[in-house]
């Protein structure tokens, strides 16, 4: 560990004394302040100036270099080696779920020597975070990517989808688990969904809203209502299985086409959008119960179309947008073009033209409505009636990032404009909800 | 028994928490204000302990994870928010609070950080919904002088209060908690193990709570200020004791446990004289169940009929050690039932040193004695409960009873009102804490400190020179207010309420003193109460005389007004004109004396009336009102007379 985030001033304090990071040190300041402990790493904000000790109680202080009057090194502090774990006994004859790791910590290590957290993934570590899973299934476990779900793009839904393929035709498990984060969680869950036709199995999506180095983490109850949703599911689709409240009781599935993050930070950010969600666990009693009717079963085939296009952009219209951000994206060649209209579906007459002038281009338009609830009816108002007649394929009830990754989806199938207008316009994977139920929508007084 | 302390080497530390009473929480913006109703919602939620190390478990986390317990909050629209739900990253810490921690800082001539780092600090009792405190380090030395010797002050720290504990549904293992106290800052002071006497350390903590106070935004009342003391002796072991909440507790509680761990360490002592070993010491529980097929006791007949068993487990060499006397009524034994409960929530442990009783035989102990081949210097512990539960306590009991063989086992300890102390959980190890990373570090300029020299309130001791130069009370009288925990208090009675200075420091001493000396539970009494029951002596809605009986009800309904229970207990104060009538009445009554004696029946009369108004009104009153009514009837006669 180096001294990279300290200024000069704590740089050269250190070199003066053969101090580095981990050292544990005895200092005393010009106003005879004595203390005694060991040199952490900067963390990046804060005065790069003042030196990070943790003391023997535990607590990490600061102290101005400027404010140090002799410092010495008197002893050194390792990092605390990982303990290699090894793998439960007694597992066979459980079912078998294969977890795929993209970045999302369902599980770390702390390290309170040094403060450190360590997220980590193999089998034998997701056992020792989980133990109830040792009476559940048989996991296996491998790493895809290490990313921030807002690092996540169409590239990477591609290499999940074609793992998930693989690791279907490889290792036969009853079900995939996928550890992502949660900020872009609905956008992959969505693509998979899209992209896995027919499966053995479900695709399960799971996070944590609070880290997983915190006794108070959801990932633990998360993880065991995504495993026993990937053992006992009859659908092979892709889903998200998070919190249901702010409880830790029900774990809810939901359809990752239907399904958005709808809260910053709490455990029960994920809502069902304009359906009800698939499937809910009761965790402590480990039972699973649907709640849709319809679903897509598990198949013997594995039927995977992998492929993304990176040239659909989603844009919400806002009250003075210009037509110069459509016609930027004509022109940089962008062959897909999602808005996010107000309302029904709408966007401002000023804009009719430049909508107009994308389709004519080749490039798919289409409405879905920043309302996010509720679906986009473009035969009301004149406005979507003249946005209909220009080409703009409306989204019905699907949100505007489902409908985002599907128009991506659909043309990384085809290059054919009228056959990409044909399979948008169909319900491929139960993305369209027919009728809007009126507990659809939780209502403006759901508090009273 | 009087304890040489020097000898016995006696050494304590005193941790203070005093809540703050700033506008908002110290990580959210929620009021201080504390609730007692019930919650408008709940949720209920598991905790986990992180792993420090694979395999390395935190013995306090472990602890409760061991216990496997669930647990329910409640909620306050107007009081909580999703901060202390655990829904929420935290805010920015309250600045407001910071500047009162390093306000004391400055006043005990600490040494604040530059930077500031709040730490989480690992807590699994579901006391806080993330499973860890917030907790910050703001300033290191420093020290407070007490009587001319000087105890150091190790650190000043800046925390986040937790959540409280309201109930426990044993059978559903799930415990509830309310979350308005949750997110409160509370400065923590810890004093280095300076303080050699019992007396010292209820100085040290009367000291520490004086400068607290005198910083103004500090919480008043029961819970709002409470003290955590570090114990030992010499060849004992640190013991923390939590939850003291009356400093005059203090001294008892700290020659309590000095004198407990000078037993424990007879009892080591003899244990070694009479050679028993570790390994001498097997766990090998024996089923005794049918030496109880008959039995009276009814506690042992209830278990068994619910399909428990009596488990029994010898203790070589223990014989006559369970039942010696650790504390006043606690022995030996009791320190392995309180395990016994705490580790398999099993009530009832009992020993061979206390047998036959409870309805048990002497046939019944012999006969498990025969099956466990006890010998001469044994002793054995009996438990009746459902197999898995009886086998949990005595593992549990037996733990105990080895670390008898070295002596004082490090523990956390609880504070009963007697002053004795009971096993609350094992001592937490030491590294429990990672930093906070969703908060950022807090730098601590020159100029800010600066900034708040100029606003360091006043010392106490001058608050002290004005109880004699301004409100002229004795030397003596002003040394016991200042003594008291009440320096602030006299000064707002005597202020904000126009006490009289003299009634105000008497109340607070002599009255308060002789209440508990009465067995009235003084410490019940919230300074808000004091000032409830004092304002009506202001408003003459009450005697002066009244207010002894009117601050013992207090005490003991601490939940009542202190008006109703005035109004109740028929405390209110009598007007002049009943009085009057009264007075006349006893002078109608005593018609003959007063015919006799005229003027001088007033000593006699005096003495028939107060019996009937005492502490009603003031007897200044009643004096000069008979004066002139014996008058006027002496007058009016004479009139007559002539006439």
């Amino acid at each position: 560990m180096s001294v990279e985030n300290y200024g000069p001033l704590v740089k050269e304090l250190l070199e003066k004394s053969g101090a580095t990071v981990f050292d544990e040190v005895s200092l005393e300041t010009r106003d005879g302040l004595k203390l005694e402990g060991v040199i952490m790493p900067r963390p990046e904000v804060g005065d790069p100036d003042v030196l990070v000790l943790k003391l023997g109680n535990g607590y990490n202080v600061g102290v101005h270099a400027g404010r140090v009057s002799s410092l010495e090194v008197v002893g050194r502090r390792e990092p605390a080696p990982l303990v290699e774990l090894s793998r439960p006994r007694g597992l066979e004859g459980l079912p078998k779920v294969f977890f795929i790791g993209t970045g999302g910590t369902i599980a770390s290590r702390i390290d309170y020597k040094t403060g450190a957290v360590y997220p980590f993934f193999s089998a034998e570590e997701i056992y020792s975070m989980v133990p109830e899973l040792e009476e559940i299934a048989y996991i296996e476990a491998e790493t895809l990517f290490s990313i921030f779900s807002e690092d996540m793009t169409p590239a990477h839904w591609q290499r999940l989808a074609e793992e998930v393929a693989s690791v279907y035709r490889r290792e036969a498990p009853r079900g995939v688990v996928v550890a992502h984060g949660t900020d872009t969680m609905h956008y992959s869950a969505a693509a998979l969904g899209f992209a896995v036709r027919r499966a053995p199995g479900p695709v399960v999506f799971v996070g944590a809203q609070r880290s997983s180095d915190r006794p108070s983490s959801d990932s633990a109850f998360n993880v065991i209502g995504a495993t026993v949703t990937a053992i006992e599911a009859p659908f092979a689709e892709s889903v998200i299985a998070m919190h249901g409240s702010v409880s830790d009781d029900v774990i809810l599935v939901h359809r990752g086409v239907k399904a958005r993050k709808m809260h910053t930070s709490r455990r029960d950010a994920f809502m069902s959008i304009n359906s009800l969600p698939l499937a809910e666990v009761e965790v402590p009693s480990r039972r699973f119960k649907m709640v849709a009717s319809r679903y897509r079963g598990r198949s013997d085939e594995v039927e995977v179309e992998p492929r993304f296009s990176d040239r659909v952009a989603l844009v919400k219209y806002y009250p003075g947008m210009k037509g110069d951000v459509l016609e930027w994206l004509v022109e940089r060649g962008y062959r897909g073009i999602v808005l996010e209209g107000t309302g029904l579906g709408h966007v401002g007459t000023h804009l009719l033209e430049a909508v107009r002038r994308a389709v004519r281009e080749g490039v798919v338009v289409a409405m879905a409505s920043q309302c996010i609830w509720g679906r986009v009816n473009m035969n009301v108002y004149r406005t979507g009636v003249e946005l209909l007649r220009a080409g703009v394929l409306p989204a019905g009830d699907m949100t505007p990032e489902t409908a985002y990754v599907k128009l991506s989806w659909v043309l990384g199938q085809t290059e054919e404009f009228e056959e990409a207008r044909r399979l948008f316009a169909e319900n491929l994977s139960y993305e369209y909800e027919e009728r809007s139920e009126y507990r659809f929508y939780p209502g403006a007084r759901w508090w009273a | 028994m009087k304890l040489d302390y020097k000898a016995i080497g006696l050494k304590c530390g005193i941790e203070i928490h005093q809540m703050l009473d700033t506008r908002a929480k110290l990580f959210c913006g929620c009021p201080t204000r504390l609730r007692r109703d019930e919650g408008d919602y709940t949720f209920l939620r598991w905790l986990r302990p992180t792993r420090s190390e694979v395999g390395e478990m935190d013995p306090a986390a472990y602890f409760e994870f061991k216990k496997g317990v669930h647990f329910l909050y409640e909620g306050y629209h107007d009081n909580t928010c999703l901060v202390e739900m655990d829904e929420e990253p935290p805010h920015d810490m309250n600045r407001e609070a910071l500047e009162l921690a390093l306000l004391f800082s400055l006043l005990v001539g600490g040494h604040p950080l530059d930077e500031i780092y709040t730490m989480r600090k690992i807590v699994i009792d579901g006391s806080n919904t993330t499973g860890f405190q917030r907790t910050a380090l703001v300033s290191l030395g420093g020290s407070i002088d007490i009587g001319g010797k000087k105890v150091g002050i190790q650190t000043v720290c800046l925390e986040e209060d937790a959540a409280r504990r309201v109930g426990e549904e044993r059978a559903e293992r799930l415990v509830r908690y309310r979350l308005d106290r949750m997110g409160i800052p509370l400065i923590e002071v810890a004093t280095a193990p300076d303080i050699e006497t019992p007396e010292e350390a209820r100085a040290a903590a009367h000291r520490i709570g004086l400068l607290l106070r005198s910083l103004g935004r500090v919480k008043r009342g029961l819970g709002s200020i409470r003290q955590d003391l570090n114990v030992s002796i010499r060849g004992g072991a640190k013991i923390e004791i939590k939850g003291v909440q009356y400093l005059d507790l203090i001294p008892r509680i700290v020659e309590l446990e000095a004198l407990r761990q000078l037993r424990l360490l007879e009892i080591r002592d003899e244990l070694a004289r009479r050679g028993v070993k570790e390994e001498d010491l097997e766990f090998k529980p024996v089923d005794v169940t049918d030496v109880f097929s008959g039995t009276k006791s009814k506690i042992a007949r209830r278990a068994l009929a619910r399909g428990g068993v009596a488990l029994a487990l010898r203790l070589h060499g223990f014989s006559g050690l369970l039942g010696r006397e650790i504390q006043p009524g606690r022995r030996l034994g009791t320190e392995l039932a309180d395990r016994a409960r705490y580790w398999a929530g099993v009530g009832g442990l009992f020993h061979s040193d206390e047998l036959p009783k409870y309805g048990i035989t002497e046939g019944e102990v012999e006969a498990v004695k025969e099956r466990l081949r006890c010998g001469e210097g044994d002793a054995f512990i009996l438990v009746f409960d459902e197999r898995e539960r009886a086998l949990k306590a005595l593992r549990a009991a037996w733990e105990r009873a080895v670390e008898a063989l070295k002596g004082v086992p490090e523990e956390t300890r609880g504070a009963n009102p007697d002053g004795t102390t009971r096993f609350l959980r094992p001592r937490p190890g030491s590294a429990r804490m990672y930093p906070e990373t969703d908060i950022r570090p807090i730098r601590v300029t020159g100029e800010w400190l600066e900034e708040l020299r100029g606003k360091l309130p006043e010392k106490p001791e001058r608050v002290w020179r004005r109880l004699v130069e301004e409100y002229g009370l004795s030397k003596e009288l002003a040394k016991e207010v200042f003594n008291s925990p009440y320096l602030y208090l006299f000064e707002e009675l005597v202020e904000e309420l126009k006490v009289p200075p003299s009634l105000a420091a008497a109340t607070l001493t002599n009255t308060l003193k002789s209440l508990s000396r009465d067995g009235v539970p003084v410490e019940n009494l919230s300074e808000e109460r004091i000032k409830d029951a004092l304002r009506l002596v202001v408003r003459g809605e009450i005697a002066k005389e009244a207010l002894p009986d009117l601050l013992a009800a207090a005490a003991r309904e601490p939940e009542k007004p202190v008006e109703e229970i005035a109004r109740e207990a028929g405390l209110r104060a009598m007007s002049v004109e009943e009085l009057d009538s009264i007075i006349r009445s006893t002078i109608e009554e005593n018609r003959k004396a007063v015919e006799e004696r005229g003027e001088r029946a007033f000593g006699l009369l005096m003495g028939r009336v107060m019996s009937k108004v005492r502490g009603r009104i003031d007897g200044k009153i009643v004096a000069q009102e008979l004066r002139r009514i014996l008058r006027e009837t002496i007058s009016s006669s004479s009139a007559e007379n002539s006439s």
